[in-house]
């Protein structure tokens, strides 16, 4: 099969690539091992945000905001997105400094959206939350969305502009020759004078291919959903000095995880719930909402994504080849991003350049490794 | 409770008594898991309280557990009642509420017994309240003697239905129809199976006496039945029926239905145990060897969580992974291993003489499998039709992972417990296979836990 790009991976960063690329009249190709969204893209906690995210991301995270607030002229379908805000919670002195120093930083940085809350606007916003807190940080146009709706969405959307979707197809091996790309999986060849590198966390493998290896780590991060409450809590809530995203879905379920991680056989693609962890997590909730101790536990599971070792993701035109380019590596925080993501890469591949600053996520920081 | 044992044994229905009192007589220590206050399982339930004249409408049948629960009792087991087992994984941590109190212990060797459950199979008007499992009916009739009084229509296809019908009406209830929705196909697809189970004759004249007992007392079973579905606006009302090429109607505010048995899965799947389609019993049964090991090494499993035998295979059942366990343990050589076996072994040949006769007599229609009406609900708790799940599939989602994720079924508090096995068969269905897809992933807890509960465990364990 041939193609003018070739995006090996079928996740969000695939689909939102795809998608931009066919809008500017390329044809893609995408293909994928597993079946769309399997892994982070489709089981991840669905956060829309720009709070308290690395300094190199702000600018990406704030244009991606902007897109996710109107996402149905992008995908046609709204995502299930909502924007109740997202918050940082102070509860001491020292969490109110470290949260006021942030909103600085941001502010210095020439951006509005992180700011301080007084403990008043915060009882109003939550009115269950235990009565400790001193204040909060809070991104007001931050939400959340269905993370798997959201992926359909763009899948969708990509497919009905021509991208070709291939399930079930691994790449088995790389080559490049005078023609380009050539790639081969049990359901056949590829030819692509492009590719771009959107494996989660298996993309650390492509990148050895083609010989570039980066310390890119697989891990799961473990999330628990419970039943349904009556409505109590719009905003999403995080903690200062605490481990947690909390939050009341869409449904009156609460979706909590707090980045614990479960225990990961990353051959067989199995994880498995570390309880001791997941204790910790319902420690915490419960230090905060100590109302919801008798609400029952629905579900636990563990989505693979992939880390790198300063969290910052891949977004980089390959070190060795110009015509190969990569998007992984997102470190459990990818999904706001990646509309933009999407933008970058077919900006990369079409103009040859882009108007962000994607330097701090190039491949080539890793060349030491 | 200690926080390791050498075998943990989950579920005290027949595999599991007998497994316990196995291996506590040759002197390891063994804890027994089981979700009930007393031991039993569902077959034996309630055993040690009932009166004798409750345990003689139940029959010989029920009284052959007497045996086991004395045994049980008797022997040096840490045997704890009241308990639900909410997560097990392959390093045979076992998650569980004891009285409300929440524990995770381990184990070297894992004996999963925990029995059957009744096969949903979602029709029009099935979420009704006053549509209830036959299952839950015989429950509330051998625990506490509650019979339905303004009578009931009985529905589905299986043994137990009939042997409902006959209890209920020897104990004074009203039946006002007994529908067998098993297709008249189903007389030649068992044929073949007859002379072997001929061998075992005391289950097929059992189960004529009853019909001939219900006949003399009026009460007529219509074969052939289709096209069941129950109506009502808040409650059940009514229920209609094509039978002979018509349509009938009947009303009653209750309708029992049975499709038969299916293992209840859901822990050894939780705990990523491999299963394997069989097109007998049509269900998923956990692949094992023939020792109740599975794919996961130091889990057995026995009894009809293996696989639909009954109550007196799933009794040799255990004993088998009793021995097995014993083995593993280094408590008794192969040898050994062998010699105790024989016995149960050849017992357990016998009692499976009957078996393919029944699974291809009471062979459930494939259409009824496949949920045909776009409209009828099939996952409870999220409210998801069979036509949202064929829309799915249609969209690309091809197994029934990806449809829970677009559609939430099977995502409520039940964990697809109700839904799982239709999903499957819809999703195949839709795909032009003849082999239905797998099950939803497990996931724990399989059974509720509340914040609360987890939070109290690992009370050390900082962040």
């Amino acid at each position: 099969m041939k193609t003018d790009v070739l995006i090996i991976g079928g996740g969000l960063m695939g689909f939102s690539t795809a998608l931009q690329l066919a809008q500017r009249g390329v044809k893609s190709v995408v293909v994928d091992k597993d079946s769309a969204g399997r892994h982070a893209s489709g089981v991840n906690a669905g956060g829309l945000r720009q709070l308290n995210r690395h300094p190199a991301e702000i600018p990406l995270s704030v244009a991606a905001a902007e897109i996710w607030h109107d996402i149905k002229s992008l995908v046609d379908k709204n995502c299930d997105a909502k924007f109740p805000g997202q918050i940082r919670i102070a509860e001491n002195e020292e969490d109110l400094q470290t949260l006021g120093q942030r909103a600085e930083l941001v502010r210095n940085l020439g951006f509005q959206h992180e700011e301080m809350i007084s403990r008043e606007e915060l009882y109003k916003l939550a009115p269950s939350l235990v009565s400790h807190c001193k204040g909060a940080l809070i991104c007001r146009n931050d939400g959340y969305a269905r993370p798997f709706h959201a992926l359909e969405a763009f899948r969708q959307k990509a497919l009905s502009l021509g991208v070709k979707y291939l399930p079930s197809t691994r790449i088995d091996a790389i080559e490049h020759d005078s023609k380009g790309w050539r790639l081969s999986s049990a359901k056949g060849e590829f030819r692509a004078p492009v590719i771009v590198n959107c494996a989660g966390a298996w993309a650390g493998q492509v990148a050895s291919t083609l010989g570039e290896p980066v310390p890119v780590k697989p891990g799961a991060p473990m999330l628990m959903i419970t039943e349904r409450l009556p409505h109590f809590i719009d905003p999403v809530f995080g903690a200062a000095s605490r481990k947690l995203s909390f939050k009341q879905m869409q449904n009156g379920t609460l979706l909590i995880g707090g980045a614990h991680m479960a225990e990961l056989n990353f051959q067989q693609h199995k994880t498995t719930m570390n309880w001791a962890k997941l204790a910790v997590s319902a420690r915490t909730v419960l230090a905060l909402f100590p109302q919801l101790k008798d609400v029952r536990i629905v579900r636990t599971w563990a989505g693979i994504e992939a880390f790198m070792p300063d969290n910052l993701p891949v977004i980089s035109r390959s070190k060795n080849y110009s015509d190969a380019f990569h998007a992984f590596g997102f470190s459990a925080h990818g999904f706001q991003l990646s509309p933009v993501v999407g933008i970058i890469i077919s900006q990369l591949i079409l103009d040859d350049h882009t108007n962000f600053n994607i330097d701090p996520f190039s491949i080539n920081r890793f060349d030491s490794f | 409770m200690k926080n390791h044992y050498s075998l943990v044994i989950i579920g005290a229905g027949p595999a599991g008594m007998s497994a316990a009192v196995e291996a506590a007589n040759h002197g390891i220590d063994v804890a027994l898991l089981d979700e009930q206050e007393v031991p039993g399982g569902q077959i034996y339930r309630a055993m040690e309280s009932i009166p004798p004249e409750r345990a003689k409408l139940l029959g010989s049948e029920y009284l052959h557990g007497e045996k086991l629960v004395t045994e049980l009792r008797n022997a040096s087991i840490d045997y704890f009642p009241g308990t639900q087992v909410w997560s097990l994984n392959e390093k045979l941590e076992i998650g569980l509420l004891h009285h409300d109190k929440t524990a995770m212990i381990s184990a070297d060797q894992v004996i999963l017994a925990n029995g059957a459950i009744e096969r949903p199979v979602p029709f029009p008007g099935w979420t009704l309240p006053g549509v209830m499992n036959a299952g839950a009916g015989q429950i509330l009739l051998k625990s506490h003697g509650i019979v339905p009084k303004d009578g009931v229509v009985l529905a589905g296809s299986g043994p137990l239905l009939l042997l409902l019908a006959w209890q209920y009406h020897h104990a004074g209830v009203k039946i006002k129809a007994l529908l067998d929705l098993t297709p008249m196909q189903n007389h030649l697809r068992a044929l073949p199976h007859l002379p072997r189970a001929l061998l075992a004759g005391h289950y097929l004249s059992k189960g004529m006496a009853y019909k001939k007992d219900l006949k003399q007392a009026g009460i007529g079973t219509l074969h052939n039945v289709s096209n069941l579905v129950a109506r009502g606006q808040s409650k059940l009302d009514t229920i209609s029926f094509k039978h002979s090429g018509q349509i009938h109607s009947i009303e009653t505010d209750l309708l029992l239905i049975h499709f038969g048995v299916i293992p209840h899965t859901q822990l050894s799947r939780a705990a990523g145990c491999q299963h394997q389609w069989n097109p007998s019993q049509q269900c998923w049964t956990p692949g094992l060897n023939k020792w109740g090991s599975s794919s996961i090494n130091r889990i057995l499993i026995a009894g009809d969580g293996a696989g639909i035998g009954g109550a007196r295979t799933a009794e040799h059942a255990g004993r088998l992974a009793a021995f097995q366990a014993l083995y593993k343990l280094g408590k008794i050589t192969r040898t050994e291993r062998k010699q105790l076996a024989r016995k149960d072994r050849k017992w357990m040949r016998e009692e499976r003489h009957i078996r393919p006769f029944l699974e291809a007599f009471f062979h459930i229609p494939e259409k009824l499998l496949k949920v045909p009406d776009d409209n009828t609900l099939v996952c409870r708790c999220e409210e998801v039709t069979a036509g949202e799940i064929r829309s799915a599939v249609h969209a690309g989602h091809s197994d029934s992972n990806q449809v829970k994720f677009l559609t939430r079924c099977g995502m409520g508090p039940c964990q697809g417990r109700q839904c799982a096995e239709a999903v499957s068969h819809i999703i195949a269905d839709a795909n032009g296979d003849n082999k239905p897809q797998e099950l939803y992933r497990g996931r724990a807890p399989v059974t509720p836990l509340t914040l609360g509960q987890l939070a109290s465990l690992f009370p050390e364990e900082q962040e």
